[in-house]
């Protein structure tokens, strides 16, 4: 069993929710991400993505576009994460999951990719270019090495939430509403309907994310999924505070995983 | 094409789930329109009547004289309403967009030629617009944002990355994917993901197919090469397409050297370039070794662009196409030189061409011909040649 599954197995078992943190690597510098992952994880983190820098990030807003920007100015590859997430797994052992455009994975060649992740403790990969009818040609790459690769849904993805909800692995991520990631303060997504059809066909645990950040909000939708994703509001404060966000950052994912589970 | 959307193994759909829905609705709809007479004849009758289609088939014959070799043929897309090319694609997917039932258009756009097209349509059907171009191609063709704001059309500038077509097309995704429901994205080359190069390549292939019958009308057979500029590959996937299957027809594609392609500076994807995915398709980008996108660089707006349509990197990984690279100077050259030979002022775009036509011709003898797609007209960039060329104008 994947560390993912894992995971989902333990908050089941204890009637828990699981909150996922984002941030990206090398922002603004690969010993920060070290140090914020260890943060996050004690401040209650279950799961964290790391982003991969890439030039042209199109699915995200502004706070991440700018922070995979000062990641590619800290010069942070694809293999520089590689060896982030060895020197991670000496210390921890919650699930990792890289979020990276599909170009980056193509480039190193998918499966030496794989192969890499599954080496260095890489448990899921989220590639938001790259939709369910596009899998195919890095999926047999990401089985074989065991790694999952993170199917999303969509409020427009309609009809084809049931193609993809019941095939997905480790989790489903629920995208919350139309547009790029970034802090929302409301959502329009009819979040009862969307997860009827949504419980009706996946076979995984569900998470939801794009524009979760603040405590209220996380009490808003905890019920609807198994997990929370909260990405650009963690950012922002890395934005802010730089190397110095570590603090920051662990006071701000404890607020946000008490809003979880509190009664 | 096998698998959906594939030219050999370029192309696909790449992009985010949230706008899988709105590509499947506009293939349907797409094909849907293809098969219908209705739509089929009053694009026609918007070519003819709004475009001035037919465009003319000229033979340049002092440029022929000139340059001493094959007749060289231009296919006057410049005398478009417009100014250019992209009126064909504009009209075709403005009509689809009004089947679908949507309310708003938006588009990227480099030098503008798209964007203005974009706007027209948008005030002839009644379309609220919005037009995303990068601040550095705002500053280099400012009369074209004047143009679509007195069209009614919105343009945001894009700071990001180095403002240019690029991230113009990034911003352009981003703002449909928040606004998916009631937009459409009207993409102005023969890229992006599945059905884009499809569509786009069928509304421009009336430049091939009207080249082909007046060509004939004019000198009997087929002409023995085919030019055209290359910045996503629009003009030239369309003057090309008709000729595809004719394998005794040379297909050329200029693309853009900048300061020339042992620089940093150019943006000629298929001699730099390599196998990437990027803007909902697979094909060639200039990318460095961790597949960054790079920065790019040309005199010209239009071919200011890290990829080419995934038809194009098909056409040029079977041998059916070739690309060549053209500099700045020597598409300036050739901007003189059509001026001062043939009276006619050749966007700077389609300048590439001429100057890939000017050394091809010379190889060919006087009973072979050239067509070059002379894909707009130079109006917008004359301000930009005379800064080129060290000349001061003042208001």
């Amino acid at each position: 069993m994947n560390r993912i599954e894992m995971l989902f197995e333990k908050i089941k078992n204890k009637g828990e929710k699981a909150l996922i943190t984002f941030i990206t690597a090398g922002d603004p510098d690969l010993d920060t991400t070290e140090r914020l992952v260890y943060a996050m994880e004690e401040a209650g983190a279950d799961i964290i993505e790391l982003g991969v820098p890439f030039s042209d990030p199109v699915a995200e807003g502004p706070i991440i576009q700018a922070a995979s920007g000062r990641g590619l100015q800290s010069g942070t590859k694809l293999s520089d994460i590689f060896m982030l997430v060895a020197r991670l797994r000496c210390r921890t052992q919650m699930p990792l999951l890289l979020m990276m455009y599909l170009n980056s994975i193509f480039r190193f060649g998918p499966e030496k990719f794989f192969e890499e992740c599954s080496k260095n403790g890489i448990d899921g990969v989220i590639v938001p270019d790259m939709p369910f009818e596009e899998k195919d040609e890095i999926a047999v790459f990401a089985e074989k090495y065991n790694v999952l690769l993170i199917d999303l849904v969509a409020p427009t993805s309609k009809k084809r939430i049931k193609m993809i909800a019941s095939q997905s692995r480790g989790f489903l991520y629920c995208v919350s509403s139309l547009g790029v990631t970034g802090q929302r303060s409301s959502f329009s997504t009819d979040f009862k309907c969307f997860f009827e059809e949504i419980d009706r066909h996946s076979n995984v645990p569900t998470a939801i994310g794009f524009g979760i950040s603040t405590a209220e909000q996380v009490k808003e939708l905890r019920g609807y999924a198994t997990a929370l994703i909260v990405g650009s509001a963690i950012v922002k404060i890395v934005e802010a505070y730089g190397k110095d966000s570590v603090m920051e950052v662990k006071r701000f994912v404890r607020e946000l995983k008490a809003a979880l589970n509190e009664k | 094409m096998g698998k959906k959307g594939r030219f050999e193994e370029f192309g696909g759909q790449y992009v985010p789930e949230t706008l899988m829905n709105a590509l499947c609705e506009l293939e349907c709809a797409y094909e849907e329109c293809k098969g219908d007479e209705t739509f089929q004849a009053e694009l026609r009758a918007l070519y003819q009547n709004y475009a001035g289609r037919p465009s003319l088939l000229y033979y340049a014959e002092k440029l022929t004289t000139l340059c001493g070799g094959a007749k060289i043929y231009l296919k006057r897309e410049d005398l478009n309403h417009t100014g250019s090319h992209k009126i064909n694609n504009v009209l075709g997917q403005a009509l689809l967009a009004k089947k679908m039932g949507k309310k708003r258009l938006i588009a990227e756009t480099g030098a503008g030629q798209h964007g203005v097209a974009t706007a027209t349509a948008a005030a002839l059907f009644g379309f609220e617009c919005e037009i995303f171009m990068g601040i550095e191609d705002m500053e280099r063709q400012a009369l074209n944002v004047y143009r679509m704001e007195l069209l009614g059309a919105k343009v945001t500038g894009v700071a990001s990355g180095t403002g240019t077509l690029k991230d113009a097309v990034n911003e352009a995704f981003r703002q449909w994917v928040a606004s998916v429901e009631d937009t459409y994205y009207l993409l102005g080359s023969v890229m992006g993901p599945h059905p884009y190069p499809t569509i786009v390549r069928d509304f421009q292939k009336i430049i091939g197919e009207e080249t082909k019958s007046r060509h004939y009308e004019l000198e009997g057979k087929l002409p023995d090469c085919i030019i055209a500029c290359v910045g996503g590959g629009s003009n030239a996937m369309g003057i090309f397409y008709d000729f595809i299957s004719e394998k005794n027809v040379r297909l050329v594609g200029a693309e853009a050297a900048g300061k020339g392609v042992d620089t940093e500076l150019h943006a000629a994807t298929i001699t730099k370039g390599t196998p990437g995915i990027f803007h909902g398709m697979k094909s060639y980008f200039l990318q460095d070794e961790q597949g960054q996108i790079m920065p790019v660089y040309s005199l010209s707006a239009g071919l200011d662009y890290p990829g080419i349509g995934p038809e194009h990197a098909a056409l040029y990984s079977t041998a059916r196409a070739e690309y060549l690279p053209v500099t700045d100077e020597e598409a300036v050259c050739a901007f003189e030189v059509l001026s001062k030979t043939e009276g006619i002022i050749p966007a700077i775009e389609s300048a590439h061409a001429l100057s890939a036509a000017f050394k091809i011709a010379g190889e060919m003898s006087a009973n072979q011909s050239i067509v070059v797609c002379l894909s707009g007209r130079g109006d917008k960039d004359v301000y930009q040649i005379a800064r080129y060329r060290g000349v001061n104008l003042h208001e």
